[in-house]
Parts: structure tokens; C-alpha cells; sequence
């Protein structure tokens, strides 16, 4: 069937089968490799892009249920103005070890931030548990998200 | 287009069927009794969708409910808290309209992501004993509410739940809602899991749901149990011990041993059934406690 998704601003439209995985749209549909594949079977969370602004795992979503929406991948972030405070504080804080984990973790990171502007070490922790990353950096993790969460509000306070 | 095996390489597709996206209730249900126990309701997908995949499921169509109107409240009313069809497990951890059991078990629904498209009416049909919510609504005495060709029903929640993966809905019927009661008087619910990780499904689970009467005697109790049975199990006979009695450790220590009577876990790699047993004595008593707390406070 027809489908068309806003994917980081761009229209896409094809014709795909319902049984098609959205991540598997992005990554083969779109080109857009930043999302990966992980488990496949919902548990590593290596697959999240954002839908509507809502963090979800794209390989338990098929395409067709997207069709219509907005959905936004790492490549998504970035803006005009260079890299989203997420990316930036990863990159600062070592947020990432092989970074097979990363592009899921600055969506969560960014989706936590629009939401909650200052969240403490145990919101960010809450956020993202539904997040594996198999070299354990989570230390690092939290301290990028918590360090985009401060230098968004100040570039928003300026 | 076809998807063939150089295209997806080592991808796990789900078998193909044919897709609709309902826009109405009465359009799904049409949908259903056309293609029978072959079709299955897709609502947030996060139990069917990973069965499709592992091809544990192979429906002949999926009818779509999530572009259907209407079926994300959650509010209370009439004495009950309604929860539509398309409530996700966050909108009732993130609800004010929520409070105990209900409220206490739905930040502990799997992880953040899958909380965020999962449905409690989804889970609550797909009757798995690993599921969290069915002990809840078990605990609470809640209904669930069907809709067939020829209008609407209430079953209770314990003729709902029939078997393993096994409900109680005709081909014809889906879930539109469960209706959790809202007690007048005092009050209170907790639900108490054990899981290895996030995500992971529940060692044990417990919910307990207390009333009080004005003399401070627990008038009415429901406790109900997760991953110890082959499904959702009321340890009636706990209940029965905690009526007409005022609250106290003992009270609930007992109620807990009775609890752990009746579950039946089976030793699996979360653990023995000796051991699961004894959390189940601990999770009720803990459950209870919080309950009562809840009531008097």
C-alpha cells in the first residue's frame, strides 16, 4: 500500500508491504542508516526514533501504522544551526564507547530534554532504561543528556 | 513489492497478511467477524508485532484500531475509572486520574519505549500470565468492556480471563474499554514486581487492593498474582482471611502465606518455585502493607 511519512522533514512516499518494519523503511526505504538493529525482538531499544516527538522502537512498528506521521531519526537532530545540544554534549561528555547504541540514546536524551528541561541523574536513568548499551557506558550517558539538558535551557534563556 | 531474501538479508519479517486501518469501532468489528480467529486486532503491537516476527503469530489480516477516535480516555466516572482501547501504558503512569494498583503498577509496565504505544486493553486481551495488568484488574474486580455486532457487554475480569493467551471474547468482539472500580470510601491498591531487569517480564508479581469500613476493618480485599500460575491467579483464600479483620503485619503475613499456597510457579531461569514462593509471601505482605497504608492515610 501507499504509505507517506514526514521523515525529518521531507516527504517520502512508496508502496510498501504491511508487513514491512518501519525500521527497516527507514534504514532501506529512506537510506537512513543511523537507526540500527539490535535484537529485533524489542528488548535492546537500539532501534528508537522519535514518532510524533514520542521515543518508540521502530522494529516493533510496522511502516504502514507511520503513514502520515512524523518521525525523526539521528540524522533528524542536527539543525540549520549546527549540532542539536544532545550531539554536542555526547561528543563533550564521551557519551558514546563503539556508539552502536548512541543514535537511540540522543533521541531519548533529546525527547527527555523537550520534555523535562532539567531532569535529575535518577529521571534521566528512569528514561532511558529502555536503552541497552552492551559497553556500559551509562555513566557517561547520563552526564551528556544532563549536560545538553543545562546548555539547552541557557542558549534558551539567552 | 516483494521482499525477498537478498533484498532483507537475515531481517525477521512477519508472515504476510492483508492490513486494515478501522476508523471506526463498528468498521474493526465488520473487519474481524469477516475474517474470524485467522484476524487479529493491532493496537500497540508490542506483544503481537514481536510474535509475528518470531512467527509464533501468523494472522491473515490485522485490523489497525489506532486511527479510531475516541478511544484514548482515561478518566473517572460513574464510580469507575474508564480506560479506553487505545490508553497507553505512560498516559495512565503520566494520568491524575489514577490511584492505587492501577497507579502503582503502570510505571513498572516493561520499559519506557514499549510503555509508550503499549495498550493496558491490549495486554488484558492478550492474556498472557507474564502480563501485569490482568492481576490488577483481578485484585480490583474490574470489567472489561466488549463490543459485537449487536452492541456492548461487561464480563468480569475473572471470566475474561479463561486460559494461557486464552480470553473470553467472541470472534466478533473486541475490547473497547476496562473499567476499573473507584471506591466511595477509603481505599488502596499497590502493585509489588520483581524483575531481573527492565523489560524483563515479572519474577513475581503481586496486587493488592484494600477497602476499609468506618470502624477500620478491611471491608472488602483483592490480591491477584503474575508469573505464578499459568495464568493470573486470585489467591482467594488470602482474601477471605483479610476481610471483616483489622489490618495489621501479622494479618498480612498470614494473607501472604496463603497467597503463596496457591501460586504455582514452576522453576524457570528467573528461579526456583521454592523461592518464587517465598517472594510471593514477601510481595503480598509488602503489597498489603502499602495498601492499608494508602486506606488510612
Amino acid at each position: 500500500m501507499e504509505i507517506t511519512i514526514n521523515i525529518n522533514g521531507s516527504d517520502h512516499t512508496a508502496d510498501v508491504e504491511p508487513r514491512l518494519l518501519l525500521v527497516d523503511h527507514i534504514r532501506t526505504g529512506a537510506g537512513l542508516t543511523g537507526t540500527h538493529i539490535g535484537c529485533d525482538t524489542t528488548s535492546c531499544g537500539v532501534c528508537t526514533v522519535l514518532v510524533d516527538g514520542t521515543p518508540v522502537k521502530s522494529c516493533t512498528m510496522l511502516a504502514v501504522q507511520a503513514d502520515g506521521r512524523e518521525v525523526t531519526t539521528v540524522e533528524g537532530l542536527k539543525s540549520a544551526d549546527g549540532l542539536h545540544p544532545v550531539q554536542q554534549a555526547f561528543s563533550d561528555e564521551h557519551g558514546l564507547q563503539c556508539g552502536f547504541c548512541t543514535p537511540a540514546m540522543m533521541l531519548v536524551g533529546a525527547a527527555l530534554i523537550d520534555d523535562n528541561p532539567d531532569p535529575s541523574d535518577d529521571e534521566v536513568r528512569w528514561a532511558i532504561s529502555g536503552n541497552l548499551c552492551r559497553c556500559t557506558g551509562y555513566m557517561n550517558i547520563v552526564k551528556a543528556i544532563q549536560a545538553a539538558a543545562a546548555a539547552a535551557s541557557s542558549n534558551g534563556d539567552s | 513489492m516483494c521482499a525477498d531474501r537478498d533484498e532483507w538479508g537475515s531481517r525477521m519479517l512477519p508472515a504476510q497478511f492483508d492490513y486494515i486501518a478501522a476508523a471506526s469501532v463498528e468498521e474493526a468489528i465488520a473487519a474481524k467477524a469477516e475474517g474470524g480467529d485467522e484476524t487479529r486486532f493491532l493496537a500497540g503491537g508490542q506483544s503481537l508485532l514481536p510474535m509475528m516476527k518470531l512467527r509464533f503469530a501468523t494472522p491473515s489480516k490485522l485490523v489497525d484500531i489506532n486511527r479510531i477516535a475516541g478511544l484514548d480516555a482515561i478518566r473517572s466516572h460513574n464510580g469507575h475509572l474508564h480506560v479506553g482501547a487505545l490508553v497507553r501504558h505512560a498516559d495512565i503512569a503520566a494520568s491524575g486520574a489514577v490511584s492505587g494498583a492501577v497507579a502503582s503498577a503502570a510505571p513498572w509496565i516493561s520499559d519506557p519505549l514499549v510503555r509508550n504505544l503499549g495498550t493496558l486493553c491490549g495486554s488484558v486481551a492478550h492474556c498472557d500470565p507474564e502480563g501485569d495488568w490482568n492481576s490488577v484488574l483481578l485484585a480490583t474486580g474490574a470489567e472489561v468492556v466488549a463490543q459485537g455486532p449487536s452492541g456492548r457487554r461487561a464480563i468480569d475480569i475473572g471470566d475474561f480471563v479463561q486460559d494461557f493467551f486464552t480470553n473470553s471474547l467472541a470472534e466478533d468482539e473486541m475490547v473497547v474499554a476496562v473499567h476499573i472500580p473507584v471506591p466511595s470510601g477509603r481505599s488502596g491498591g499497590s502493585y509489588q514486581k520483581l524483575e531481573r531487569k527492565v523489560g524483563d517480564y515479572a519474577t513475581v508479581g503481586v496486587a493488592a487492593h484494600l477497602e476499609l469500613a468506618a470502624d477500620g476493618t478491611i471491608s472488602a480485599a483483592g490480591v491477584a498474582m503474575t508469573s505464578v500460575a499459568p495464568i493470573n491467579r486470585k489467591a482467594t483464600e488470602a482474601e477471605a482471611l483479610l476481610v471483616g479483620n483489622a489490618p495489621s503485619a501479622e494479618l498480612f503475613a498470614e494473607a501472604g502465606a496463603a497467597a503463596a499456597a496457591a501460586a504455582d510457579p514452576r522453576d524457570d531461569v528467573r528461579g526456583s518455585a521454592r523461592w518464587k514462593r517465598q517472594v510471593v509471601a514477601a510481595f503480598t505482605g509488602r503489597a498489603l502493607a502499602a495498601a492499608a497504608e494508602q486506606a488510612q492515610g
